[in-house]
């Protein structure tokens, strides 16, 4: 079955629901339509999608998109992509772990980097980097930190544990706290001076 | 820890002349450097791709026992030696600095791979430790990527003679108020706190990166994404895939400054 | 307490008789196979429930390549699974190859699907034997397992130039060409590989011990495993059809005959027995790819100006998902492309992060020393899990 036809069979059985077709997947432009969607896909003795190999984020600057590519192990055919976009602000796309138990892991992951919040997802946490990592580190727009400059916080932390720390790193460190700025880190391509 | 040549206080003629009638001469310092350098027993600490070649130096064909190493102990308070063999991330870094805490004196480090002398090739990393040596002092770097099994065994043989060359007297674990626990790093909303123990590890004045590279690959921040909504370019007919492909203009990057 | 009551009773019912500990395995521990945690919650010794933390190997591998050219991100494949190297390089390359529609020549085509059956053997092997150590095997089967790959890791040094991290695949072929007395030396290990087997399999598949231990533990389901995305190897255990190579027929995996081994029950046992019988097929296919490999050329045309100047190479917009079997489950690159040198988004579909997710439904009701052996069964390697 082409995508195509694929979508006209999804838009008969579901009223109300608006599909896209980008290239070769479909979009579910109204994000909450997207737990039908793929419970249709699941239960349809035509299509029967039961296999749900991948689930990622992607950042595209304006908008922020949660990709998912499904798979039949009955029907043993090719594969279909689903896409779901939401904003950047306020990223909340529904989760399809009530369908597929498959993506509990790559939601929490798609969650920790990009920062989508996926609703009704039974254990949404941070999954690789520790609980109080303030930031998404996948999007677009993140700054990393200067590994090699110590910053006021870091100064007293080693003070309290007794580490005695030279006279010309404490004065830098006072000057970034006054300016108010955070050592941010050049990366490669970056041609402004350090 | 401060290493000088050990010489033998003894005569060596002596020592041959002795030798032939069945009597061996030795200081203590020798007997005992000797005792601890033959049996190394190290810490089964592999975190990456590092570990694996760690294994294989442990297996039949880089026999590592050969050379006294051969129990790995798994609880680091009956190790003697760590080796640090893959990346170490951030959010690993207390637990190394921990466990390097809790070994007992005498104890050795060996950073094994390019990851953890200093990052290695993901160095640009968010959740990457630019190098284990700035929360705990290290004794032998190992480079490579990963490095072969002989090397892990030049490198055990590099620390065999530095073991060699320590004197009882000096030694810092036998000093009074030895206290060689290092402090162990937290977690801070964007990295580790603190950044690096400066009384380890200090960053060296100017990233060489530069000179040693000439100016970083110009990739700047991308500032226009991808749009997959338009429909796809179609495909070139047989007769303009024949023709050369006119050069095309040079991406939105920003020019180098001269 | 009130953690304990939430587990044991979730209405809030009577505080237990027995106590509960709640215990942290790792992420340094010699049976966690790499820098993985679980905290598990014990009744004694039973597990009540275990909660897997990763992200202690998070080398941030999709933000580098969204930094990197398309061929620059090929070693950085080779340390995703760092246990197979070629696997992770074929699975990358068929990628971009879908991206930019490139085709492959024939004889790189065969070189590609021995280097990658060569691996799978390496993997399964080895796998055995840490299995095994988890058991309380202590490092003799590793032993005789890494005897083989030694042999293997030789030709692979040969070839590419490096024992674990090849670097070998390139988009439309392969680097570097495999001359004649080197496939020779292919063969001879592959005719000695099935006596290594059979001492192998004559000392663990009929060991008391290991069956003892190994049979009825861990049992998936097959719909569990099927909902739950589970690939590779431990599907198959499961009983469900579904190998790749059979499926999509990627490369040329429909012109070799082979069979694809199932297991019954789905516990431990039958997850080591498959690989076993893997390792056959693996052999099976490298007898046939041995004798068919043609000569000829190993690079597609086009992109041999490429191999001088990798960074110039931009495929045209698009996206693209490939996915390979690789030895533990089903590998998948997800690649978008804007036309520039570097992709926008690059994402690995990494099997043993998602094989993970039935780990507390395996464990739960077993005792600790069984929660370290259904660890060992499922086969993961951490720099795939954390990437």
């Amino acid at each position: 079955m082409t995508t195509e036809e694929i979508k006209i069979l999804i838009e008969k059985a579901l009223p109300g629901v608006k599909l896209k077709l980008v290239r070769d997947s479909i979009l579910v432009e109204n994000a909450p339509d997207l737990t039908r969607v793929a419970k249709f896909l699941k239960e349809d003795p035509a299509l029967r999608f039961d296999y749900l190999s991948s689930v990622t984020g992607s950042d595209y600057l304006t908008f922020l998109e949660s990709v998912y590519h499904l798979y039949s192990m009955e029907k043993k055919g090719p594969g279909l992509t689903l896409r779901a976009r939401t904003d950047r602000q306020n990223p909340r796309v529904p989760s399809l772990v009530p369908v597929f138990r498959g993506a509990e892991f790559q939601e929490r992951e798609s969650y920790d980097m990009y920062g989508i919040v996926y609703e009704n997802h039974p254990d949404l946490r941070r999954i690789f980097m520790w609980d109080g990592f303030e930031g998404f580190p996948m999007r677009k727009d993140y700054e990393q930190e200067d590994s090699e400059t110590l910053e006021a916080c870091d100064v007293d932390w080693l003070e309290k544990h007794g580490v005695p720390v030279p006279a010309e790193i404490k004065q830098k460190a006072e000057a970034l706290k006054r300016e108010g700025k955070r050592a941010m880190a050049r990366k490669p391509g970056d041609t402004e001076p350090a | 820890m401060a290493f000088a040549k050990n010489v033998s206080q003894v005569d060596e003629g002596l020592k041959n002349e002795l030798g032939k009638k069945g009597i061996v001469v030795t200081t203590i310092n020798e007997l005992y450097n000797w005792g601890r350098r033959s049996s190394i027993w190290p810490m089964q600490f592999g975190l990456a791709c590092c570990a694996i070649e760690m294994i294989a130096t442990a297996c039949a064909r880089y026999d590592i026992a050969r050379f006294g190493a051969e129990l790995f102990r798994a609880s680091p308070r009956q190790a003697d030696l760590i080796i640090i063999a893959g990346t170490v991330t951030k959010k690993m870094a207390p637990q190394v600095v921990r466990l390097y805490n809790q070994m007992a004196e005498p104890k050795y480090c060996i950073t094994m791979g390019a990851c953890s002398i200093a990052g290695g090739p993901f160095i640009d990393g968010y959740n990457v430790l630019r190098g284990i040596d700035r929360y705990i002092p290290v004794d032998i770097h190992l480079p490579g990527c990963p490095p072969r099994p002989e090397a892990l065994l030049y490198g055990l043989q590099e620390l065999q003679r530095r073991i060699d060359d320590q004197e009882i007297e000096k030694n810092e674990w036998y000093q009074k108020g030895l206290k060689r626990e290092y402090p162990i790093p937290e977690f801070g909303p964007h990295g580790l706190v603190p950044k690096y123990n400066p009384e380890i590890w200090n960053p060296r004045i100017e990233d060489t990166r530069k000179e040693r590279y000439g100016e970083p690959i110009l990739i700047g921040k991308k500032t226009k994404a991808p749009d997959l909504d338009a429909p796809p370019a179609p495909p070139r007919t047989a007769a303009a895939q024949a023709a050369p492909v006119p050069p095309k203009p040079p991406a939105a990057t920003p020019p180098p400054k001269a | 307490m009130t953690i304990l009551n939430k587990i044991h009773s979730p209405q809030g019912g009577e505080p237990p008789d027995s106590q509960m500990l709640q215990i942290n395995v790792g992420p340094q521990h010699p049976s966690t196979h790499g820098v993985f945690r679980m905290n598990m919650t014990l009744d004694g010794e039973t597990v009540v429930a275990l909660k897997p933390v990763m992200g202690y190997l998070h080398r941030n591998h999709e933000q580098i390549a969204e930094n990197m050219s398309y061929t620059g991100s090929m070693p950085y494949t080779d340390r995703l699974d760092y246990f197979n190297s070629m696997s992770n390089n074929f699975g990358w390359a068929m990628a971009v190859e879908k991206l930019a529609s490139l085709e492959v020549p024939e004889r790189a085509e065969y070189i590609r699907v021995i280097m990658a059956e060569l691996t799978r053997i390496v993997n399964h092997i080895s796998v055995i034997g840490f299995l095994l150590n988890d058991l309380g095997a202590f490092f003799t089967p590793v032993l005789y397992a890494f005897r083989e790959r030694e042999g293997i890791l030789d030709i692979f040094e040969e070839i590419s130039g490096a024992r674990m991290m090849c670097n070998y695949f390139r988009f439309g072929g392969v680097k570097y060409d495999v001359p004649a007395d080197l496939l020779k030396r292919i063969q001879g290990i592959v005719d000695k590989l099935p006596a290594f087997l059979e001492e192998f399999e004559a000392l663990l598949s009929q060991n008391e011990i290991l069956c003892m231990r190994c049979q009825n533990v861990g049992i998936l389901p097959p719909d569990l495993a099927v909902n739950a995305s589970i690939t590779g190897p431990m599907l198959r255990a499961s009983g469900v059809n579904y190998d790749l190579r059979k499926i999509d027929a990627y490369s040329i995996y429909n012109r070799f005959q082979f069979k694809v081994p199932l297991g019954v029950k789905g516990d431990v046992y039958d997850r080591y027995y498959v690989r076993i019988l893997e390792i056959r097929e693996s052999l099976k296919i490298l007898q046939q790819a041995l004798k068919e490999i043609p000569e000829g050329e190993i690079m597609n045309k086009k992109m041999l100006p490429f191999l001088k100047n990798p960074r110039n190479f931009k495929p045209p917009l698009g996206e693209a998902y490939a996915r390979v079997e690789a030895p533990k489950g089903e590998l998948g690159f997800y690649v978008v492309s804007d036309g520039t040198p570097q992709p926008w988004r690059y994402h690995v579909r990494a099997p043993s992060f998602i094989n993970l997710t039935i780990l507390e439904d395996l464990c739960v009701g077993h005792k600790l020393a069984d929660a370290v052996v259904i660890l060992g069964s499922v086969d993961i390697v951490l720099g795939e899990v954390d990437r």
